[in-house]
């Protein structure tokens, strides 16, 4: 399709026809990708779409079955990382590449240490790092432990250790993904002032406003394919959301206004403690009506995982009460809550989600296996269990066969199939945890209209998601929860995008006459501990 | 009672705890060193088996104990290029791969034994290595009686064990080797090559661990019996999780598991009111303990035993 005009500057990474496949699944097609020399070049496409595989082969992480790469014109071959450095191509990647219990310096200087008399001179790596921080206001402790750092400081590390090898060309594996808003912004600024200095960029995402707001072109990838390269000026994200799905996509869900009914979920004052016996939750009050979708807002990590599993009945509180549907489980552990009429849907559905290697018979019935229909006097009964799975296929749009294990399902398939079973007995009251995170926008459509579906029937939902937008768009309200604690919460109408993020990162905006109110005092600010970072 | 004290915490007792604690202590730095690179090594009691007869046999045939001790460190890096044929190459479970190993050594020491010398369970006696006694050290009182004279192998061991700690805490190859037991995919993504380091790190254990073999054939005694390593190994390991996959952490685990053995031997030479099997007990016992206490606390690298690069279909990276 469309190619961009030939500009004043020459490719710096020409790829061609590259092609990779993992068994049964091609993830690169045959790719074409030209990226000009100094340019920030978006490369937009679904989730599974490719990108990180095409990124990783350019990066030697994995080899490419066919294909060419030429570098500043020159064909190459680029087996490891370690080529691909020489050759001055960086990586910054999705799931950071950092050692928790290192400190930054150490992780920074990894592979290229300074030496003095043999042993590893860490006063010359402090300045080194110190120098190169400064010059693009990337601050770092270089003494700090990883481990103590946000998602944000993580990043900024990752950057710096790509700029300390000296690369020109930086690839950028969605780096937006786990940032607040302002950390954006920040991760932007610092971008542009790479693209200053003549660096290449190669940023992946899957989110238009991102691709507008500051590429300089564009290319989009569907199922492994090149679908098409375009100036972003020339383009509208109209244009581009159809190219990446193949089809016009509604970039809204209709959420019909609804009364909420009675208080079917309820928590008052409930803490926990996480597995090292930090608190996490503290003082945690809140409740979701029928018909109603309560989002949860935050950096990940604030305690929303906690969230999930003492309501889910996997973690045990501490202090504080649960009530679901009226009545506090007698029995602890999921089976209580699941008899009162609760649905869970786990944030990871491969650890919690699904017991991948068995086939989707088996992954269809979870949690409700030992009951009749599905199981008489202790034997699974096969019949039913396949026709009740069956169904759920059909009416959820899943491809995959009965008989396969799931973890052979794509992640959009694999995550309609825990939303199906979840769903599939009425339930009052539903946890719904990243529901559609990692997967296609055609499942994305899917999820968030059965969950709409549910909310009509009088479900309570309580939704806990990283994506703003899933948040926005479905949640009657939201609370923001900040180091254990909710710290903001309204109709999900009255907050911006940019307050959501200084309440994300711990900040109040001073907005007068904002209608979102600060949680009120019963919640107080927790102390500020060492590892605490606004 | 004042009596039996004096017999069991003599300073001899301490010297022998010194004596016997070196081949764990040198098999729980080695266990240090691969766990620390992301290779599970439950195959230390092979390795000692492994340098202890080796070390007999060279010795045995030249009549140089040193050339013995060469041999050990060859045999040992040998097996250690074998748990990472295993262990990487092949993808076995580590310790699956381990227990192999130990097997396979116990099997192959056990008939070699017979082959070479026919079957009495043990070589014949050969040149043992000598006693150094270290001028100015052997004449200061009590210490001189503890550090004074011993096997060459002994002070190796207590130089060994911060000479490793400078080695994997404070330089390059250190650090690599501990992102590799950390993350692999980070190590790999800085241009690391972290089957190599694996590869180099795992002979490099060997051979330490063999050097305990060769102590304890050619350094405590001066043959080679079957079945001589009775186990230590698999103390090593523990020395080495409760040290907290440290080399100075392994060696003071090794010297109180060292130091329970020598006072059980000091209980045994007494007259005393329990069967002797109970008395031998102790110094596993106290491993239990210890491990069921330490075990809790102690964070083992984050990568240990997993494969790298992972299997296809794994996951995405
Ligand atoms: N290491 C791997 N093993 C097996 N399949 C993989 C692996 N990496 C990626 N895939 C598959 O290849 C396809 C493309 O994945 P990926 O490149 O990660 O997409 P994107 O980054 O665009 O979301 C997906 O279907 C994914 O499941
Ligand atoms: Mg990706």
């Amino acid at each position: 399709m469309a190619v961009a005009s030939p500009d004043l500057h020459p490719p710096i990474v020409e790829l061609i026809g590259i092609r990779k496949r993992f068994g049964p699944v091609v993830a690169n097609d045959g790719v074409d990708l030209a990226v000009l020399r100094g340019e920030i070049h978006c490369l937009l496409g679904e989730n599974g779409a490719g990108k990180s595989t095409l990124m990783k082969i350019l990066y030697g992480l994995y080899p490419p079955d066919g294909g060419e790469i030429r570098v500043r014109g020159q064909k190459v071959h680029i087996r490891s990382p370690r080529d691909a450095m020489a050759l001055g191509i960086g990586m910054v990647h999705q799931h950071f590449m950092l050692v928790d219990r290192l400190t930054v310096a150490e992780n920074l200087i990894a592979g290229q240490e300074p030496v003095r008399n043999g042993l590893l001179d860490l006063r010359r790596a402090r300045q080194a790092i110190r120098e190169m921080a400064d010059r693009y206001g990337l601050r770092v402790d270089p003494d700090a432990r990883v481990q103590d750092l946000s998602v944000g400081e993580q990043q900024r590390v990752e950057i710096l250790k790509a700029l300390m090898r000296n690369v020109d060309i930086l690839i950028l594996d969605e780096p937006t993904a786990v940032l607040t808003p302002q950390e954006v912004d920040e991760l932007f600024r610092v971008m542009l002032q790479l693209k200053a200095d003549g660096k290449t960029l190669i940023f992946i995402t899957h989110k238009l406003r991102e691709t507008m707001a500051f590429s300089d072109r564009v290319t989009v990838l569907r199922n492994g394919r090149h679908v098409g390269t375009w100036r972003t000026a020339d383009t509208s994200p109209e244009q581009l959301a159809e190219m990446m799905v193949g089809r016009q996509v509604t970039l809204r869900v209709a959420r019909p206004h609804r009364l909420p009914g009675d208080v079917l979920l309820e928590l008052d004052r409930v803490s926990a403690i996480d597995d090292r016996g930090q608190p996490r939750l503290r003082d945690v009050t809140l409740s979701v009506r029928s018909g109603e979708i309560l989002g949860i807002a935050g950096v990940e990590g604030n305690g929303q995982l906690e969230l999930e599993e003492v309501i889910a009945g996997l973690r045990p509180i501490s202090s504080g009460r649960i009530r679901i549907n009226g009545q506090e489980p007698r029995q602890p552990g999921p089976r209580g809550r699941r008899a009162l009429g609760l649905a869970h849907i786990p944030s990871d559905r491969l650890r919690r989600g699904l017991a991948a290697p068995l086939p989707v018979t088996r992954n269809g019935i979870l949690g409700r296996h030992w009951q009749p229909p599905f199981a008489r006097r202790g034997v699974l009964r096969e019949p039913a269990i396949r026709s009740h799975v069956g169904q759920l296929l059909a009416e959820f749009q899943i491809r995959g066969r009965l008989d396969a294990p799931a973890s052979t399902l794509s992640g959009g398939n694999q995550q309609k199939l825990v939303v199906a079973r979840e769903l599939a007995h009425g339930p009052r009251v539903i946890l719904a945890c990243q529901p559609t995170r990692g997967v296609d926008v055609g499942a994305i459509e899917h999820i968030h209209s059965r969950l709409l579906e549910m909310r009509a029937a009088g479900a309570a939902i309580l939704l806990i998601s990283a994506d703003l937008d899933e948040l926005l768009a479905l949640s009657d309200r939201l609370v923001v929860m900040y180091e254990g604690t909710i710290v903001a919460e309204g109709p999900a109408d009255r907050f911006t995008r940019k307050e959501l993020g200084l309440w994300m990162a711990g900040q109040r905006p001073d907005r007068a006459g904002s209608l979102a109110q600060a949680a009120p005092d019963r919640h107080p600010a927790p102390p500020k501990e060492g590892a605490a970072h606004a | 009672m004042s009596d039996a004290w004096e017999v069991i915490f003599q300073i001899n007792t301490l010297t022998a705890a010194l004596r016997l604690a070196t081949p764990i202590a040198l098999a729980a730095m080695a266990g240090t060193l691969s766990e620390r690179a992301g290779v599970i090594n439950i195959g230390l009691e092979g390795k000692l088996l492994a340098g202890a007869f080796a070390a007999v046999y060279v010795t045995y045939v030249t009549g140089a104990p040193w050339l013995g001790v060469l041999a050990a460190m060859a045999a040992g890096m040998l097996v250690g290029l074998l748990l990472g044929l295993f262990a990487i190459r092949l993808r076995a479970d580590h310790v699956v791969a381990g227990v192999g190993i130990n097997i396979l050594l116990l099997g192959l020491t056990t008939w070699l034994l017979q082959v070479v010398w026919g079957g009495r369970g043990t070589s014949p006696a050969v040149t043992s290595l000598p006693r150094w006694s270290i001028p100015v050290l052997r004449d200061i009182p009590v210490v001189g009686e503890l550090l004074g004279s011993h096997s060459p192998l002994v002070y190796f061991t207590l130089l060994a064990a911060p000479a490793l700690w400078l080695v994997l805490f404070r330089t390059p190859a250190g650090l690599r080797v501990r992102l590799i037991g950390e993350h692999p995919e980070a190590a790999d993504t800085v241009g690391i090559a972290v089957n190599r380091t694996q590869y180099l790190t795992l002979m490099a254990a060997g051979a330490l661990a063999a050097l305990g073999g060769a102590q304890l054939s050619l350094g405590d005694l001066a043959w080679f019996s079957q079945n001589m390593s009775a186990g230590r190994g698999y103390m090593a390991l523990a020395a080495n999780v409760f040290g907290q996959w440290n080399p100075v952490g392994s060696l003071l685990a090794a010297l109180l598991f060292a130091l329970t053995d020598a006072v059980q031997m000091r209980i045994q030479t007494l007259p005393n009111p329990w069967p002797a099997e109970l008395v031998q007990m102790l110094p596993y016992l106290l491993t239990i303990l210890v491990l069921s206490g330490a075990v809790r606390r102690s964070r083992p690298p984050a990568a240990l035993g997993r494969h790298y690069p992972p299997d296809h279909g794994a996951g995405a990276l």
